[in-house]
């Protein structure tokens, strides 16, 4: 099966600062590929290239088929970003329902989106009078209510309590065994362990595109903190 | 984002729009009474001061022009602070992934807001010509589609003054840099034949000009005129260009 995105050489400035160095990798369709990382290791860049907001140097970017960005990718992938973006002067139904709008959809997507991400109790509520990560959910409804094809997610999970963790994740692989395909971005280690696959990303460089199964072999050791701990001191000794 | 148009698009915007603004009580509340009382305090301020024969009274000159000044002047605020936050919120760049054109999203600010600026044209023209007397020969229907055609250009300079604005701060001083000189140069203040003749020229090209020149035949005549329609019809183009303009600013892939 061909890949739901292809990246290809992508290099990616900031002002003077290179923030992407022909980074390559592809994901799979129907799974949930985590792109791990440190704070500043070029993760949103990544993903803002993937939905086509991002200006790059040099590289290409195919996402379903089609160059990223393109008209016709538009209904069919669904960007959360880190901070969320939603209306906090709405309810968090009426910013559900106007997002349903602009993809076609009705009422009642609506409302199954924000009772996907638990929100159902406080759809009546302003989005400001929510907590951190109510709004965050409430960012999530608004692109679930599309039912992309591919999911785009900048730190789904930041400042959720771990209950709420878990099931967002089963929600993902719900998602995934659906098939959609997701791309979670993540700078806790320990939900490394929760992908199908990973793209561990530092300082702007790819360190590695595997399973984590494969990395934990590869590194012998259990532990993904200390597997990508041990990946970058192999590069740095490279470099050296 | 693409450059089609869809009508129901606009339309869910517009409708977004006003309901962020429904939310806003007070918002709500100044839009509809604050044009009223500052018109009141006009009508205070000659109200002790004789008209001169042969001239028309200056209440009834000066009031009749700040009904499309106000819409004009509280649209471009309102818009331009709305669109930063649509910008810093990361809204912006959320709808910028979804099918929303960035025609759909403009108009659907101009429509939102529009409908906003008839609803205060309504309730100030009412109150300007039972509650203060004001005398216009014209059909007030036409002093209120002025007002909205106003307003419409207003909203259109707010968006496009929002790409130049970095912060709050900023945005709100492009309101005086795009207002106060249209409204000086507009005929209000000193008759446009006796500006100097460069500033004449200035004026002709200054969209508030036609407003004003609109508000004036309206005023005068009992009937609407050709001139007032043709002043209505370069005031509605430079909407339109303004808003194309702010299409050509929307950068869907930034760095």
């Amino acid at each position: 099966m061909d890949a739901a995105v292809t990246v290809t050489d992508l290099v990616v400035h900031r002002g003077a600062r290179r923030v992407l160095h022909e980074v390559g990798c592809t994901v799979p369709p129907g799974q949930v590929t985590g792109l791990l990382g440190p704070s500043g290791s070029g993760k949103s860049t990544l993903m803002r290239a993937i939905v086509g907001v991002q200006q790059v140097r040099s590289g290409s970017v195919t996402v379903l088929g089609r160059p990223a960005g393109s008209a016709e990718l538009r209904s069919r992938v669904g960007y959360v970003t880190q901070a969320p973006s939603v209306y906090a002067d709405l309810t968090v139904r009426e910013n559900a329902r106007y997002f349903a709008a602009l993809y076609g959809r009705g009422a009642a997507a609506a409302d199954a989106a924000i009772a996907d991400v638990g929100l159902a109790d406080a759809a009546g509520q302003l989005v400001e009078e929510l907590s951190g990560g109510q709004r965050g959910r409430a960012s999530l409804a608004c692109a679930l209510v599309g039912e992309p094809e591919l999911l785009v997610l900048d730190e789904p999970t930041v400042g959720l309590d771990p209950v709420l963790r878990v099931e967002l994740w089963s929600r993902f692989h719900a998602l995934a065994d659906a098939g959609t395909t997701l791309v979670v971005s993540s700078h806790v280690m320990d939900e490394a362990g929760r992908c199908d696959r990973l793209l561990l990303l530092r300082e702007g460089r790819l360190l590695s595109d595997s399973t984590p199964a494969e990395l934990r072999t590869r590194t012998g050791t259990d532990d993904l903190e200390e597997a990508f701990l041990s990946l970058v001191r192999e590069t740095e000794e490279v470099a050296a | 984002m693409t450059t089609t148009l869809s009508p129901a698009l606009t339309t869910a915007t517009a409708g977004r729009v006003l309901r962020q603004l429904a939310h806003d009580h007070r918002t709500v509340a100044m839009l509809l009474v604050l044009p009223s009382a500052l018109l009141g305090l006009l009508y205070l301020i000659w109200s002790d001061v004789p008209a001169r024969p042969g001239q028309p009274d200056t209440f009834d000159r000066v009031g009749l022009i700040m009904l499309g000044v106000f819409p004009f002047v509280v649209m471009f605020l309102v818009t331009s602070i709305a669109m930063l936050r649509e910008r810093t919120s990361g809204t912006l760049e959320r709808l910028l992934t979804t099918p929303l054109s960035r025609p759909d999203l403009l108009l659907g600010y101009g429509a939102a807001f529009g409908l906003a600026a008839a609803l205060q044209a309504v309730v100030t023209v009412t109150v300007a010509t039972t509650l203060y007397g004001l005398d216009v020969a014209g059909p007030l229907a036409l002093v209120v589609l002025i007002a909205v055609v106003d307003a419409v250009l207003g909203v259109a300079l707010g968006l496009l003054a929002s790409a130049f604005a970095r912060s709050e701060f900023q945005a709100v001083q492009f309101m005086p840099v795009v207002v106060l000189p249209q409204f000086f140069l507009c005929g209000l203040l000193v008759a446009r034949e006796q500006l100097p003749g460069w500033l004449q020229v200035v004026s002709d090209a200054l969209p508030l000009t036609y407003a004003v020149e609109a508000l004036q035949e309206v005023g005068r005549s009992t009937e609407a005129t050709g001139t007032m329609w043709t002043d209505v019809g370069v005031v509605a183009g430079a909407a339109l260009l303004a808003l194309g303009l702010a299409a050509a600013t929307l950068r869907r892939r930034t760095s």
